[in-house]
């Protein structure tokens, strides 16, 4: 089971290599990891999605504790949990694949941010479920470049 | 208060009652070593390699309690400390290693001595500092000192460019530090502790299984007390020895791979098993599967991540041990515990105690002394009131067998790094750190040879510690695993061409002794105790002797080999009564 974990950490140097050098040591796999500033100052939160069935995600947590630059973390629970991320793609788009192409971006939302004779790029946000969906029929037309943020997850309500 | 980096780095430590420095100077160190000779109260002790620093450091730390301090510069001095940084990581020692770094705006271009310390550290400390600026000194160091020693001790680095060294700060000593990341759990959950109580007073077969962990709380009295309560017998890991006296009717030895009979047995029958600053290190489980199989397990632990690491417990507490415990035994108490219940364990337990002690065989040759015999009279001699430190090896497992460990920070050894080299600068800090009690390195031929030249730091500032070498000529412990699973194929373990360890004393301005018989032993250890200076006893021990019991690598504790009782044959399983004797 994927677990996404919302860790808050001291925005001090090295704390991602700190955290990054903890799974590499103790031989846990991130599937993905996506760092930015927090509502307070000083603080970083990190989003954190790894795999529970490879890892005793009691033990992650736990050494992730340790860390002195943590002070919070957080195993999201799915069904509270609003999730998105951002990912950008480059398809092919020559001749009758253009306008395929431009179809499924409106289905999906996504954003066309750049064009040439080519190609597209389609900027779209949304669970990860969302972004395979939208590979899956993108992948006929030729997928050139795909570069994706990872997750971010926040939990719902409850200010 | 204004004055220089290297000034405000000397004001804080002083600040934290660091008394000693061990540490050795370099180009990038040459401004914190100029302001060290101004220092009222640090006292710097300067060793030959980086390693005798950081071991002397920890030694110091083991002996005392107080976070133990080492210093080396930039580069190889700071990557020299690297063993002793994992050593101390591994057995949890509160240690600060200050390293210099080079100019910040040099940081990173490959400059003259520069290595990247903070991260090449980063999976074997605690927490670790690069100093930005000279104004966060103060900071810096205060928190060092606290994430050192409480919690889960371990070692915290700093590294420290030279231009903070050299740049000026308002100094004022720092208020303790809020860290908010870091708030160690010291008293363990009340609901907790009331179900340990009640699985303890109900349990007809326990066994308290006591780590390093209650050495490093000062938790040894409330141990007795519940030990005592409970009437429990006691099994210790190598990092526990001393945390309950070696003496006491109900201590059953040290567990694991070379631990006793009586405890390996013990844990493998009982049916509670109370780990007490403990982690189920490998060496003390063997096959994790098989390990206390009919036990309900409680483990006590100040470090959240060690329990359900290796064994899931029925019941855990996370906690400072000596808090817990004394809340344990108020609990106990209050229950009021029916020593009777456990008595038919105690009377096994002690009976196999009794059936099968540690033993070797006592006739002696020339030049042959049996190693064990000669740590007895290590014990003999100093009255067991000795501290000893160990290197790493069959030297090391007989000092847990045949010393008795009477007080905590008594035992000094490189539990889980095992580190070889350790023995000689961790008695030199020990000895720094407690100047009242005589010191005695046990070593072996192999280990010592690694920091030697640490005698000379003892030679120069006049620490006598006495160096207690027990010469097979092999690098012991391989050697007895070729011996044993490797058709005696002795691939590389062969050291008799050595030093004559007696001569080479007298070269460094110690004392030198060579003891080759029996009747010599006592005599030689009075003689170097009475000397009052360091002093190396070249100890010529059985070639071929191997350390039993034991538990091969991988394998249940119930399937000991050399667990014979005395005076039968070795490999003939024993016919003792419940079958508790191993093969």
């Amino acid at each position: 089971m994927k677990h996404v974990l919302s860790v808050l950490v001291e925005n001090k140097p090295g704390v991602l290599t700190r955290i990054a050098g903890l799974f590499a040591r103790r031989g846990f796999n991130i599937d993905s990891l996506a760092v930015g500033e927090s509502e307070k100052p000083g603080l970083s939160r990190m989003t954190i999605t790894i795999n529970g069935a490879e890892h005793p995600i009691d033990q992650v947590t736990k050494q992730l504790h340790k860390l002195i630059n943590v002070i919070k973390i957080r195993d999201l629970d799915p069904e509270k949990t609003i999730s998105a991320e951002l990912m950008l793609v480059k398809v092919r788009a020559e001749g009758e694949k253009r306008s395929d192409a431009l179809q499924i971006a409106e289905i999906f939302h996504a954003k066309i941010v750049d064009v040439d004779r080519n190609t597209l790029t389609l900027r779209v946000v949304g669970t990860t479920e969302k972004a395979e969906a939208l590979l899956a029929l993108l992948q006929p037309l030729g997928i050139v470049e795909i570069v994706r943020t990872g997750p971010i997850a926040i939990g719902r309500g409850r200010g | 208060m204004k004055m220089k980096g290297a000034e405000a780095i000397i004001a804080s430590l002083e600040d934290e009652g660091c008394e000693v420095a061990f540490g050795f100077p370099g180009g990038v160190m040459i401004p914190l070593y100029d302001a060290l000779m101004d220092a009222k109260k640090l006292r710097h002790i300067l060793v030959r390699h980086e390693q005798g620093a950081v071991h002397a450091a920890d030694g110091y730390a083991r002996a005392t309690g107080k976070v133990g301090l080492c210093m080396a510069t930039s580069g190889p001095g700071a990557t020299n400390l690297i063993t002793g940084i994992a050593n101390a990581y591994l057995d949890s020692v509160p240690i600060v290693a200050l390293t210099g770094q080079v100019r910040g705006d040099l940081i990173g271009t490959d400059a003259f001595q520069e290595a990247d310390t903070t991260g090449i550290t980063l999976p074997i400390v605690k927490h670790s500092y690069l100093v930005q600026d000279p104004s966060e000194i103060p900071q810096v160091i205060n928190e060092a000192f606290h994430i050192a020693g409480t919690g889960r001790p371990g070692p915290v680095v700093i590294d420290m460019p030279v231009n903070c060294a050299l740049g000026e700060l308002t100094y004022s000593h720092p208020e303790r530090p809020d860290l908010p990341g870091y708030k160690p759990t010291l008293e363990g959950h009340a609901k907790q502790i009331r179900a340990a109580a009640k699985a303890l007073v109900e349990a007809e077969r326990p066994v308290i299984y006591t780590g390093g962990g209650v050495v490093s709380s000062g938790a040894s009295p409330e141990l007795l007390d519940l030990a005592e309560l409970l009437q429990a017998p006691v099994a210790c890991t190598l990092m526990g020895l001393g945390g309950f006296p070696g003496t006491h009717p109900l201590f059953l030895g040290m567990l694991g791979m070379h631990g006793s009979v009586a405890s390996n047995y013990a844990v493998h029958e009982c049916d509670l098993l109370c780990a007490v600053g403990a982690r189920f290190d490998d060496r003390v489980t063997g096959k994790l599967s098989a390990f206390a199989p009919h036990a309900r397990v409680v483990h006590i632990d100040v470090d959240p991540a060690e329990i359900g690491k290796n064994v899931p417990p029925l019941i855990p507490i996370v906690g400072d041990a000596k808090r817990v415990l004394a809340r344990l035994v108020e609990e106990v108490r209050a229950r009021g515990p029916e020593p009777e219940r456990t008595a038919d364990w105690l009377a096994r337990t002690q009976k196999r105690r009794e059936d099968f002690p540690f033993h070797y065989d006592e006739e002696m040759t020339a030049g042959e002394l049996a190693p064990q015999y000669v740590i007895e009279q290590i014990d003999e001699v100093t009255k067991g009131d000795a501290i000893i430190c160990t290197d790493v090896g069959q030297h090391q497992m007989w000092a847990t067998q045949y010393f008795k460990y009477r007080f905590p920070r008594q035992f000094i050894s490189s539990g889980g790094l095992g580190t070889m080299g350790f023995g000689l600068p961790s008695s030199i800090g020990a000895k720094v750190g407690r100047p009242d009690k005589t010191v005695v390195d046990i070593s072996g031929d192999g280990g010592f040879q690694m920091t030697m030249q640490e005698l000379t730091t003892a030679v120069c500032y006049d620490i006598p510690v006495v160096v207690a070498i027990l010469n097979n000529g092999y690098l012991g412990m391989v050697r007895q695993w070729q011996d044993l699973f490797w058709n005696k194929r002795y691939s590389h373990t062969d050291i008799r061409v050595q030093p004559d360890f007696v001569k080479l004393a007298e070269a460094f301005g110690a004392f030198g002794l060579r003891v080759t018989k029996e009747e010599e032993v006592a005599g030689a250890l009075s003689e170097a105790i009475a000397a009052g200076r360091p002093t190396v006893i070249d100890f010529r021990v059985r070639p071929e002797e191997n350390v039993f019991p034991m538990v091969p690598s991988g394998q249940s504790l119930d399937e000991m080999i050399g667990g014979h009782a005395p005076k039968k044959r070795r490999g003939k399983p024993s016919a003792a009564d419940d079958g508790g004797g191993a093969s």
